[in-house]
């Protein structure tokens, strides 16, 4: 463990070395989760009430769906944590095999399970969705088999993971597998464009104004907003647990209160 | 309030499609703690006890 040292180089340069070398630090880190930890539970807790007050009441009625369309508010969020996630899981892998931070890992490891969950739940509640308005649970679409390949990539890396003994190792691989995977996010993203698909087209993230009604609208990223705080809970909690059990013997583990 | 659990009739897909996703954010959480609770209790057990 190699602790911050004050070298020669200037001060702009030095911050940046500074945040490196803490982010590097364990138990910096875990103190940094623990304290965030409250702080994200309660913003999404938040979020999730004024979120689906919105979405279940306030929101009016689509004018083709009906009440239908109000999966909408946990299915678009769902899908968009899904590739979100996917990029922090990928960038946290390659952190940890290009910078040797041992922590880069254990957030690829924890985004990867949360990662799935919320592919799963894309895909599910996608499914439930498709059955009243096309007619199917499912259909071999090029968005939702892009989005299959998603919870397979994630399915993938955590069979890899949970295969191979050394924690280093496992990690290294299993980045690899995970920038590998990018690929596929640009092609679930443009699905709906470059192939004539069953699915909707984007409403929201393309150029120009998005074609859905404000008043349904703000609902929707504020349910995407809860669910990023969901995440980033979870990825606290993860990644506490992620470093005890890396820094099992560390010194700075035994002074930690069991209460906590 | 009969007609909000309706749904306009879409009320089986609409609420399985959000009891489906409060299980599994809540799960999510509950897991992750529970993990985390049961690690801090085997780490301060394992310092009081003999040392593995």
């Amino acid at each position: 463990m190699s602790l911050p040292r004050s070298d020669q180089s200037g001060h702009a340069d030095f911050s940046l070395t500074t945040a490196l070398h803490r982010l590097g630090s364990p138990p910096y880190v875990y103190r940094l989760a623990t304290q965030l930890t409250p702080w994200f539970a309660w913003a999404a807790v938040a979020c999730f009430g004024i979120g689906l007050y919105g979405a279940l009441v306030a929101a009016p009625p689509d004018y083709q769906q009906g009440q239908a369309y109000r999966i909408i508010f946990v299915h678009v969020p769902a899908a968009w944590l899904s590739m979100a996630v996917y990029v922090v899981f990928a960038i946290a892998g390659a952190v940890g095999l290009i910078w040797h931070i041992k922590v880069g890992f254990i957030v690829a490891r924890t985004s990867a399970l949360i990662g799935a969950a919320y592919t799963f739940l894309a895909l599910a509640t996608g499914s439930i969705w498709g059955k009243p308005m096309w007619g199917a649970w499912w259909v071999w679409d090029a968005r939702l088999t892009s989005e299959l390949v998603l919870l397979l990539l994630y399915l993938g890396y955590l069979a890899l993971d949970s295969a191979i003994d050394d924690r280093r190792t496992a990690g290294r691989a299993g980045a690899v597998l995970a920038l590998v995977g990018l690929v596929n996010l640009p092609i679930i993203h443009y699905s709906v464009e470059w192939w004539n698909t069953l699915h909707q087209g984007a409403t929201v993230a393309k150029l120009g104004a998005p074609s859905i009604h404000i008043d349904m609208l703000v609902p929707l990223l504020i349910m995407g907003i809860a669910f990023k705080m969901h995440y980033l809970t979870v990825l606290m909690l993860g990644v506490r647990t992620g470093l005890l059990k890396q820094e099992k013997r560390a010194s700075w583990v035994k002074t930690l209160s069991p209460a906590r | 309030m009969r007609e909000f659990f309706a749904m306009g009739g879409y009320g089986a897909y609409v609420w399985s499609a959000y009891f489906l996703c409060i299980v599994v954010l809540g799960g999510t959480v509950a897991f992750s703690i529970t993990n985390l609770r049961t690690l801090l209790r085997t780490l301060s057990n394992s310092q009081q006890g003999p040392s593995d």
